[in-house]
């Protein structure tokens, strides 16, 4: 098995690349955020082994993100998928292996690998600003008010900053979420099925708004997902999960420089990804 | 979601006024009390409304009197600073640490069930005849509801808060001063609340007992003078009183409560 994701993830060894261009190209017009692409960090989980008691969630796993990078982590309910994320994040510790963020061991969560959880978690007793703020707060740093607002207006929130967290619908909490983990400018972004609560429509929104953002900070991004449509728009390239403890069955590169909903070389080849996955037994 | 059917219910009675039910109440209460003393005979007959409120009207202009509100309301507020700074403390730790809840369980549901006024000849033994002792038996009633409450809260808190303050980069001492405290104060409010409900109606008994100021002394002060009217009209000061603080932190609960 582990040998097979090995194998995976050197095919897409080019990819990013390609990706990184793309990110200049559109990082061109918006200022600093070559800057950021360049911080942009690597996440490599090495020989990685998870087991609950006596549940083998996933053995000798290995996965690289390059920098820049938008990785998809696809497979069905229970495949590990957030618990590989979690490992990442450095929310549980692997049974063996390790993880390496910007070629530094991951022993615990940290500001630098910011994670968005599928439940926004907002802390209802502050106002959607003061959640933005709380990450730079929890560190003990004042935070920058331009910053802020630069980041309400990044996930257009910017007029409902004073609102109480309890007046937002589901697709404004998870926007404020994902700005509260932007504010504290991590290098890695780890997204665990954010829009898995949220209508069509309103999660075909915050795909859109989320590659623009990821494109616009240049941040290496590792996003969980059930969904195939999702993970196929989103990625860079789609690391496909089996049934515990199967691990990482392949990894898909998907074109991203003709992504669109409207491209029609996007929708043929998003077609034969689909029947591609649909072969290794994701529904 | 009951009581807000019912206020639905009850504002199409009376209109949009939601004055006019609670003083339809009261006034409810005032009749029975008028029944009670007017139909009745003998003794009971002194203590009719309209002597109590002929004594009240001299009660509010008389500085006397508010000498003693005065030493009750300070007694109050020395027992409620007291229950909070002994209570919220240990309901932190009873509440983080599982071993201390275990603890303390049995001790804390015991110890509540004693009555604060039995504990008074040990509070005059050692304290003596005063305000520390009274102030001692109000403790003993008020500390646990603040300590219970918060302890609940703290132990409920949700833990995805505490995992996205630890993802957010907080360390200990950030989580608790960002996330684990204001996450424990309605909680907190609740304690606090029925802890000011306990300590005022403790607060008669325990100046009945040893002092010679105060609300509670100045109704078997009354009785003892042949005042009965006094009795009434004391009473109702405190009523009052107790009202007001308890609808001032209920309003402050209102607001920090989020859900």
């Amino acid at each position: 098995m582990s040998l097979e994701s090995r194998a995976a993830t050197d095919d897409g060894g080019d990819e990013p690349d390609a990706r990184s261009d793309a990110a200049s190209a559109v990082g061109a017009d918006a200022g600093d955020a070559d800057r950021r692409a360049d911080d942009a960090a690597s996440v490599v989980a090495d020989d990685l082994t998870k087991r609950y008691d006596d549940t083998l969630v996933f053995d000798g796993l290995d996965l690289s993100v390059a920098p820049g990078e938008v990785c998809c982590l696809l497979g069905p309910s229970g495949c590990g998928k957030t618990t590989l994320l979690h490992l990442l994040a450095g929310l549980e510790d692997p049974t063996d292996g390790r993880v390496e963020i910007d070629g530094e061991a991951v022993t615990g969560p940290d500001y630098r690998w910011g994670v968005v959880f599928q439940d926004p978690l907002l802390y209802p007793w502050l106002s959607v600003r003061e959640n933005v703020e709380i990450g730079p707060r929890l560190r003990g740093e004042e935070p920058d008010p331009d910053h802020v607002d630069e980041l309400l207006e990044l996930v257009g929130l910017d007029g409902v900053e004073d609102a109480d967290t309890s007046d937002l619908s589901g697709g404004m909490a998870q926007r404020a979420s994902l700005a509260r983990t932007l504010a504290n400018e991590p290098e890695v972004l780890l997204l665990d099925e954010p829009f898995s609560a949220l209508d069509q429509l309103t999660k075909m929104e915050l795909q859109d708004e989320l590659l623009r953002i990821v494109d616009e900070l240049g941040v290496t991004t590792v996003f969980v997902t059930h969904d195939i449509d999702e993970a196929v728009y989103l990625g860079d390239r789609v690391a496909v999960m089996g049934p515990v403890p199967a691990g990482i069955e392949r990894v898909e590169s998907i074109d991203s420089e003709t992504r669109s909903r409207g491209d029609e070389a996007f929708v043929e080849e998003r077609a034969a990804v689909f029947e591609h996955l649909e072969a290794v037994g994701i529904q | 979601m009951a009581t807000r059917d019912r206020k639905r219910y009850g504002s199409e009675l009376v209109g949009e006024s939601g004055r006019l039910l609670p003083a339809v109440g009261l006034l409810g209460g005032l009749a029975v009390w008028w029944a009670v003393t007017a139909l009745g005979s003998g003794i009971i007959t002194n203590f009719a409304p309209a002597a109590a409120f002929a004594v009240l009207a001299d009660l509010v202009v008389s500085p006397a009197f508010y000498d003693h509100v005065f030493v009750s309301v300070y007694r109050f507020a020395v027992a409620l600073a007291l229950s909070l700074t002994v209570g919220l403390p240990i309901g932190l730790v009873v509440g983080y640490f599982g071993a201390a809840e275990k603890a303390t369980t049995v001790l804390f549901q015991f110890m509540r069930m004693i009555s604060p006024l039995a504990w008074f000849p040990i509070a005059i033994i050692v304290f003596g005849v005063g305000t520390r002792s009274a102030v001692f038996i109000m403790f003993m009633a008020g500390v646990w509801p603040v300590v219970l409450n918060t302890a609940h809260g703290v132990a409920t808190i949700e833990d995805d808060w505490i995992t996205v303050g630890e993802s957010l980069g907080g360390d200990t001492r950030a989580l608790l001063r960002r996330v684990v405290v204001p996450a424990v104060i309605p909680d907190m409010l609740t304690g606090v609340r029925l802890s000011i409900g306990i300590l005022w109606i403790i607060l008669v008994p325990a100046e009945m007992l040893g002092v010679n100021t105060g609300l509670g002394y100045l109704i078997l002060d009354a009785r003892d003078r042949f005042a009965y009217a006094e009795i009434p009209a004391v009473m109702l000061v405190i009523g009052t009183i107790g009202f007001a603080l308890d609808a001032a932190v209920r309003r402050l609960h209102a607001r920090r409560t989020w859900e």
